[in-house]
């Protein structure tokens, strides 16, 4: 029963997070365009050859999918907060949790949106040869792990006036093992001719568990980080 | 039981830990039914009053009570309209009614929110965006969604901000129906006088005046008590 109520409101507010961001397309849109103008600028900085390109492209991807994260993470509580439906949110007998993976769920959906766009881009401007399965992988749980702490420290963020330096502040240093893990990770789907790719297996292990732990702990914290006081 | 209990309630502002309280040992019951006035200057701890019952702010120390239970586990008892209208502008009347019926799981969400639109008389403005309706028809619709799962308590903090007369009419007749128990914070004492049945009064934080009824014609001596409070 407890179950059945808690996927229902769960559903319900996936439901209103995307039609609100399919009508206002403030995320993103933002977030596309943006991601494009970042892999653009390091495509004119860096000089990519053969010998450096599995060392340096990885980084390029994550770097610029990060910023599209902490912009796209930070819009999801900003704008509730901005426009006092947090409150009405927090009004409902809603369980906490819901409201946290609600937001996660939403985020994730629309990063990924934005790296579907950004990626044969990503592959296009830096000439890359992938092996897709694996890099969509990396991706996936890079974002997932992203999103999860991401969505806890913007809701904590939220409550503050200099919320946009606040959460990255907060958020960086965190995510430092996820992102070192995903680089690694995407770093074996780019295909260089002559070299064999790198063992990853324990990297996406590393990925996984971290994943885990943070949606976890997160999960548990929610309710002390949406509260004003 | 009591509807609505403040015993020895003291709150402060969020992330203020050390400053003077808004709230200072308030201690007022509301029966089932009553429909309560608190008045006060800008500043008396009105809206903090409400911010506690709706289960929006701890209290520092002392209990906030709804129908004996914390307020905080009393939400599904609890209807809010304040000057902020918890709507979502890219979504239309009707899906934001749906959307906080199912939150409260109302039975037939959909079923009710039509049927609260019409009581609000925005059946025609159903399927237009909340964002390109006038404050007064948001306001309306404020009120519908406040209503939706027919609470026994109704918190209303400056409901009538940016409402014509017919608009507050319609809060007044839609709150005093039903029985229900009322606080309501305005800075409007006529209007006030008008839906109110009892009446508190908060300075700095502190219950200073109560009366067990009230009627339009407490107006000119209320008005006095508010003015000599505002200037203190």
């Amino acid at each position: 029963m407890r179950g059945r109520r808690f996927f229902g409101q769960l559903r319900t507010l996936i439901w209103k997070d995307l039609l609100v961001e399919a009508r206002g397309r403030e995320t993103v849109l933002a977030g596309a365009v943006f991601a494009l103008l970042v892999l653009v600028i390091f495509n004119f900085a860096f000089d990519l050859r053969v010998e450096n390109v599995a060392a340096v492209a990885p980084g390029i991807l994550w770097v610029t999918i990060t910023f599209v994260g902490v912009l796209s993470l930070g819009r999801a509580f900003a704008r509730e907060r901005d426009r006092r439906t947090l409150d009405g949110l927090l009004l409902a007998p809603v369980d906490r949790s819901a409201l946290y993976l609600a937001k996660v769920l939403t985020s994730i959906a629309s990063m990924l949106v934005v790296e579907v766009v950004a990626l044969p881009v990503f592959v296009g401007l830096f000439n890359l040869s992938v092996d897709l399965p694996l890099l969509v992988l990396a991706l996936v749980l890079g974002t997932i792990g992203l999103a999860g702490v991401g969505t806890l420290f913007a809701a904590i963020a939220a409550h503050t006036r200099a919320r946009e330096v606040l959460l990255p502040l907060l958020l960086f240093p965190i995510q430092v093992p996820v992102i070192l893990a995903t680089v690694k990770s995407t770093g074996a789907a780019i295909r260089v001719p002559g070299l064999d790719p790198p063992e990853i297996g324990q990297w996406l292990g590393l990925l996984i568990a971290f994943d885990a732990l943070f949606l976890g702990l997160s999960v548990l914290l929610f309710d002390y980080a949406i509260e004003e006081d | 039981m009591t509807a609505l209990s403040a015993e020895g309630l003291t709150a402060r502002y969020p992330g203020q830990p050390g400053s003077t309280p808004a709230l200072i040992d308030v201690d007022l019951d509301v029966e089932p039914g009553e429909r309560l006035l608190l008045l006060g200057p800008n500043g008396a701890g009105k809206s903090t009053f409400i911010r506690v019952f709706a289960g929006l702010m701890h209290a520092a120390t002392g209990r906030a009570l709804i129908a004996g239970q914390p307020a905080r586990s009393a939400r599904h008892l609890v209807g809010v309209v304040s000057h902020a209208t918890f709507l979502y502008d890219e979504l239309t009347a009707l899906e934001n009614l749906r959307f906080y019926a199912e939150l409260y799981r109302v039975p037939r969400p959909l079923a009710r929110a039509v049927k609260l639109l019409e009581d609000v008389g925005l059946a025609h403005l159903a399927n237009a965006p909340v964002g390109r309706l006038s404050r007064g028809q948001q306001q309306r619709v404020t009120i519908a969604r406040a209503l939706l799962h027919d609470p026994p308590v109704l918190l209303l903090d400056e409901p009538d901000t940016g409402l014509d007369l017919a608009a507050f009419a319609l809060i007044a007749e839609l709150t005093t129906s039903n029985q229900r128990t009322v606080v309501l914070t305005t800075h409007n004492l006529a209007t006030g006088l008008r839906l109110g049945t009892r009446v508190g009064v908060l300075a700095s934080g502190r219950l200073v005046h109560q009366q067990a009824s009230v009627s339009a014609a407490d107006g000119p001596a209320l008005a006095d008590l508010l003015e000599r409070l505002g200037r203190s």
